[in-house]
C-alpha cells in the first residue's frame, strides 16, 4: 500500500485539474457581459427631474457646500414664469462635478434639499484628455420623463413659487 | 549528389523550421487556452475565433517593442545567448523521421533532414548545448537574477541529463541500434513504453527538467528570480528565448514519441491493418503529430497541476532517486535482453522487474517525505 498511495494522491490532483478543463469558466466577459451593481452602489451623479420635466436642481449648492473633495461646482439663475426651469426662485444655470476629484462618498446625495442629485449605476468613466473629466450639468441631467415638456417651459403664475417640494413622512 | 537531392533537402528542411515556428505560434496559443480551461478560464478569446489570431498579435507585439542592452552587459555575448538557446532547438530534430520512406514519381524520399547512425548520441549532444545559451544569458546580462537563473539552469541540467541519458541507454539496448529510423521500427509491435514502462517515465520527467518547464521551472522562478535569465531581455530578443522554449518542447515532445511511442509508426493493434503505415505512407506524419500533441497536453497538464520544487529537493530527486533508478532499470533490461536470447519468454523480467523498481522507488521516496515532516512536528 505504501507503493501505490502516492501515486494515488498524484492521481487525485491530476483528475482534478483535468475534471475542472469540462466546468463552465467563471469569467464575465466584461464589455458584453455586465454584472448588476450591488443594490446601494455609487456610480456617476445623475440629475432628476420631476414627473413633469421640470429640474429637481434649485441651484442652491448646497451639495457644493457638503462636497469633501470640492468636485462640485454650482452657478444659480434666477426663474421666471415665462421661462423656467426648476420650482421656486431660482436654478443651476452651471452644474459642473469633476469626476476626476470625486470620492463617490455621497454626500452630496444627503445634503440635496430636493434629492435632485443622486449616485446612479454607471461607473464606466474613463477619458482621453482631464478636461473630459468635468462633467457638465447637460452630461449629467436626466432625459425628460414621458409626458413632461423639456425646460425651460412657460408656466402658470403662482404655481410653482415653492422650491422644495412638501414632503410626505421620510420614507428613509 | 544530383540537383534533385540538394531540392530534397531544401523542401525537408523548409517542413522542419516552417513547422517548428509556426507550431511554437500556436503551441502558446494551445498552452494558453489549456491551462486556462483548467484554471476554469477561457483564455485568449479577442482576438479573431477562439483566439487563434493571438500568437500574431504577440508576434507583432515583441517585434515593434523596444530593444534594451544594459550599458554594463557584455554585449557581444548578450546578443549571441539568444541565437545560441534557439538555433539547437530547431535543428534538435533533425534525425527524428516523419514518415517512412516513400517515392514520389519514381524518387524515393527519406523524410527526416540526417540520416546518422548514432541519431541518439546526436539528440543528447544538441540537446546539452542549449545550456550554454541561458548560461550566457544569464551571465551576460550582469543582473543577480539572471545569474542566478543560469547557475540553476546548469546545475539541473547536468543532474538531470544523466538520467535522461541512461534511459535512452535502455532505448538502445531495447531496439539494438542507435539509429532512429531503426529504433522507431523496432517499436513495430509493442512500443517501448510498454516494454519499459519505468524507463519512458524517468525520461519524460527528465525531459521536463531538461525543458525547464513546471514543476522544475527553477531558472525562471517568477516568484523568486522574477524571470530568471532573461529578465534583461525585451522585444525580438526576448521573442528568441520564448520560441526557443516552445519549439525544444514540440521538439522534444518529438523525441518522446519517437523513442517510447513508437513514432511515426501505429499503434500496435493496428499493425498490418489498411491503417497502417506500411499501406499509406502519409499516415506517418498525422500519427506523429497526434502523439506529439498527446505528449505536450501532458506538459501542460503538469504545468496546471504541480507546484514548483524546491531547489534542493530538485537537486535531491535528480541524484538519489532518478540516478539511481536509471541505472537499475539499464541493469534489468540488460539482464532480460542476455536471458531472452535463449528463451524469449524471459523479456518478460524487463517490465514486471522495472515497474516494480519503480514503485519501491516511489515507496522510498514517500517514506523519506513522510520521516522528514514527522521530525519537523
Amino acid at each position: 500500500m505504501r507503493f501505490i498511495k502516492p501515486l494515488l494522491e498524484f492521481s487525485a490532483g491530476l483528475k482534478t485539474t483535468f475534471l475542472s478543463i469540462f466546468e463552465k469558466p467563471v469569467t464575465v466577459q466584461y464589455p458584453e457581459e455586465l454584472r448588476p451593481v450591488a443594490k446601494r452602489f455609487r456610480g456617476r451623479h445623475e440629475l432628476k427631474r420631476y414627473d413633469n420635466g421640470l429640474e429637481k436642481c434649485i441651484g442652491c449648492a448646497l451639495c457644493a457646500a457638503a462636497c469633501p473633495a470640492d468636485a462640485i461646482f454650482v452657478e444659480a439663475a434666477e426663474n421666471t414664469d415665462e421661462e423656467r426651469y426648476s420650482p421656486g426662485e431660482r436654478y443651476a444655470s452651471t452644474y459642473q462635478i469633476n469626476m476626476l476629484r470625486c470620492i463617490y462618498c455621497g454626500f452630496c446625495e444627503d445634503a440635496c434639499p430636493t434629492e435632485a442629485i443622486q449616485l446612479g449605476e454607471s461607473y464606466e468613466l474613463s477619458y482621453y484628455d482631464r478636461k473630459d473629466a468635468i462633467f457638465t450639468k447637460e452630461m449629467l441631467i436626466d432625459p425628460v420623463p414621458a409626458g413632461g415638456a423639456p425646460t425651460p417651459q412657460v408656466t402658470p403664475k403662482g404655481q410653482f413659487d415653492r422650491s422644495v417640494p412638501e414632503m410626505q413622512d421620510s420614507q428613509d | 549528389m544530383t540537383w534533385l537531392n540538394v531540392l530534397e533537402w531544401i523542401i525537408k528542411s523548409l517542413i522542419l523550421v516552417l513547422g517548428l515556428l509556426g507550431g511554437f505560434a500556436y503551441l502558446t496559443w494551445y498552452e494558453r487556452k489549456l491551462l486556462a480551461r483548467m484554471q476554469v478560464r477561457y483564455g485568449p478569446n479577442r482576438t479573431g475565433k477562439f483566439g487563434l489570431l493571438q500568437p500574431i498579435a504577440d508576434a507583432v507585439k515583441l517585434i515593434f517593442k523596444e530593444e534594451l542592452i544594459p550599458t554594463q552587459a557584455e554585449k557581444v555575448l548578450f546578443i549571441l545567448a539568444p541565437i545560441l538557446t534557439v538555433v539547437p532547438a530547431i535543428v534538435i530534430t533533425a534525425t527524428v523521421p516523419w514518415a517512412p520512406n516513400f517515392t514520389i514519381f519514381g524518387y524515393e524520399v527519406k523524410p527526416y533532414i540526417a540520416d546518422i547512425d548514432v541519431g541518439i548520441l546526436y539528440i543528447t549532444a544538441i540537446a546539452s548545448i542549449a545550456v550554454y545559451g541561458i548560461v550566457i544569458a544569464g551571465w551576460s546580462s550582469n543582473n543577480k537574477y539572471a545569474t542566478l537563473g543560469g547557475l540553476r539552469s546548469t546545475a539541473q541540467m547536468v543532474s538531470y541529463e544523466l538520467a535522461l541519458g541512461l534511459s535512452m541507454v535502455v532505448v538502445i539496448l531495447l531496439a539494438g541500434s542507435m539509429n532512429v529510423k531503426e529504433i522507431v521500427e523496432a517499436q513495430a509491435h509493442h512500443w517501448f513504453a510498454l516494454v519499459q514502462p519505468t524507463g519512458a517515465v524517468i525520461f519524460m520527467i527528465a525531459t521536463l527538467a531538461e525543458l525547464n518547464r513546471a514543476p522544475f521551472d527553477m531558472p525562471e522562478a517568477e516568484q523568486e528570480l522574477t524571470a530568471g535569465y532573461h529578465v534583461e531581455y525585451s522585444g525580438m530578443k526576448f521573442a528568441l528565448f520564448f520560441m526557443a522554449e516552445y519549439s525544444k518542447m514540440i521538439a522534444i515532445a518529438s523525441i518522446i514519441a519517437t523513442l517510447f511511442f513508437g513514432g511515426y509508426r501505429e499503434p500496435g493493434f493496428l499493425y498490418g491493418t489498411f491503417l497502417s503505415v506500411d499501406k499509406f505512407w502519409f499516415l506517418g506524419p498525422v500519427y506523429l503529430l497526434g502523439k506529439i500533441l498527446l505528449i505536450l497536453f501532458g506538459m501542460i497538464w503538469a504545468r496546471a497541476t504541480l507546484p514548483r520544487f524546491r531547489y534542493d529537493r530538485l537537486m535531491a530527486f535528480g541524484w538519489k532517486v532518478m540516478l539511481p533508478l536509471a541505472l537499475a532499470i539499464v541493469f534489468v533490461s540488460a539482464i532480460g535482453i542476455a536471458f531472452a536470447q535463449s528463451n524469449p519468454l524471459y523479456y518478460w523480467i524487463i517490465p514486471v522487474v522495472s515497474v516494480g523498481l519503480g514503485l519501491i522507488a516511489v515507496g522510498l521516496l514517500d517514506k523519506s517525505l513522510r520521516r522528514k515532516i514527522n521530525a519537523v512536528h
